[in-house]
């Protein structure tokens, strides 16, 4: 039994480490995967949720509470991340943001083969970009989280820390 | 409709201490400033994204007034932000809209049915409490000193001249003064923020 929970993505620990890491705003889209996140975000009273109907948003949104002092989050996954280039690379970029993305990996497999393109375009659109990420497919893996928060303070730029626990870390 | 600097010149009057977005106003807004140091000139960093880098603006800064002029371009482009102000409803984020009716920096070319929408009702139908329409400079100045003493959040859609830009890019003058890296840098030594 342990060792199933520890192959899965903990929301809890999920949300620690923002925790952790001071964020006070979470900028979001949902998707199908993030519901019990959701749940728990939405009771933790230091955090701010802003949703958003459209991930481009959440890179202007992000940009604007980060110049005002606040630490924010960006929750959203892969395919809204690629609606959202232009978004990433003037407000994220272009204005030197230090902050952290949190993307569901849709169509993630470990075996490197899927059927969905929102899997095969994801790492190659980050690596356009420039964007550092971090792959976290269970609880093990979640002081990565971490380590993507204190790249971003240092290099003044968003980095990415994928999701690759799509069917069942965030869900109940 | 109005030209921009005049209504910019006559909103300078009743500006105060608020941190002011210009947008696409910028180079107007530059030359009127009385308190560059509360102003955010970030020319256009990537289209639609004005009025929500403002509002986090707003959300991060409670106490200070924010002020964004936006562009009917740019928020056809992403008019679901006005769903997520009304929802974060900061009471201190003013929303000016500056409608030209077209991209005047691609040539002049119409936006989607260009004279024919009305802004303040679709903020209003998203949720803002209040919203107005002015398409005569003279209503414009009667009623600021009023919008600005209300709270937010608040939308004003404004009927501005089109400015037309034809040149290409590369040979466009840069009305920019600072690089928006020490625009943020300035703003945040402003508010006491350690970057």
């Amino acid at each position: 039994m342990a060792q199933a929970q520890d192959a899965e993505l903990s929301p809890e620990i999920v949300l620690e480490e923002m925790k952790k890491n001071g964020v006070t705003d979470v900028v979001w889209l949902p998707d199908s995967e993030t519901n019990w996140l959701y749940l728990l975000m939405q009771a933790e009273p230091s955090l701010r949720l802003i949703p958003v109907s459209r991930e481009g948003l959440a890179f202007s949104m992000a940009a604007g509470l980060a110049a005002g002092g606040k630490t924010p989050i960006i929750l959203i996954q892969n395919t809204g991340l690629m609606e959202s280039g232009d978004s990433l690379r003037g407000w994220g970029l272009g204005l030197n943001i230090p902050v952290v993305l949190m993307v569901g990996y849709r169509g993630w497999t470990r075996h490197g083969i899927t059927q969905d393109t929102a899997a095969t375009y994801t790492e190659r659109f980050l690596n356009a970009f420039g964007i550092n990420y971090y792959l976290v497919e269970n609880s093990a893996d979640a002081s990565r989280i971490s380590v993507a928060f204190a790249e971003a303070q240092k290099t003044k730029r968003p980095v990415a820390v994928l999701v690759g626990d799509e069917y069942h870390g965030f869900n109940r | 409709m109005f030209r921009t600097a005049d209504m910019l010149e006559i909103f300078q009057q009743y500006r105060g201490d608020a941190i002011v977005v210009p947008g696409r106003g910028g180079r107007h807004w530059v030359h009127l400033s009385g308190n560059p140091s509360r102003d955010v000139p970030l020319g256009d960093p990537a289209m639609g994204g004005h009025a929500s880098f403002a509002c986090g603006l707003a959300l991060a800064q409670p106490d200070k007034k924010v002020i964004v002029f936006d562009s009917e371009g740019d928020l056809q482009m992403n008019l679901g932000i006005l769903t997520t102000i009304a929802e974060q409803a900061p009471t201190n984020f003013y929303h000016f809209l500056l409608d030209n009716e077209c991209y005047a920096t691609t040539g002049g070319q119409p936006v989607p049915n260009a004279k024919n929408v009305a802004y303040d009702v679709m903020a209003r139908g998203a949720g803002y409490p209040r919203a107005f329409a002015f398409e005569k400079l003279e209503d414009f100045a009667n009623n600021i000193k009023a919008i600005l003493d209300q709270p937010g959040p608040v939308f004003v859609a404004m009927k501005v001249m089109p400015e037309i830009e034809n040149e290409p890019i590369g040979r466009r003058q840069r009305w920019q003064t600072r690089s928006r890296e020490q625009v943020v840098k300035d703003l945040q030594a402003e508010l006491g923020i350690s970057g």
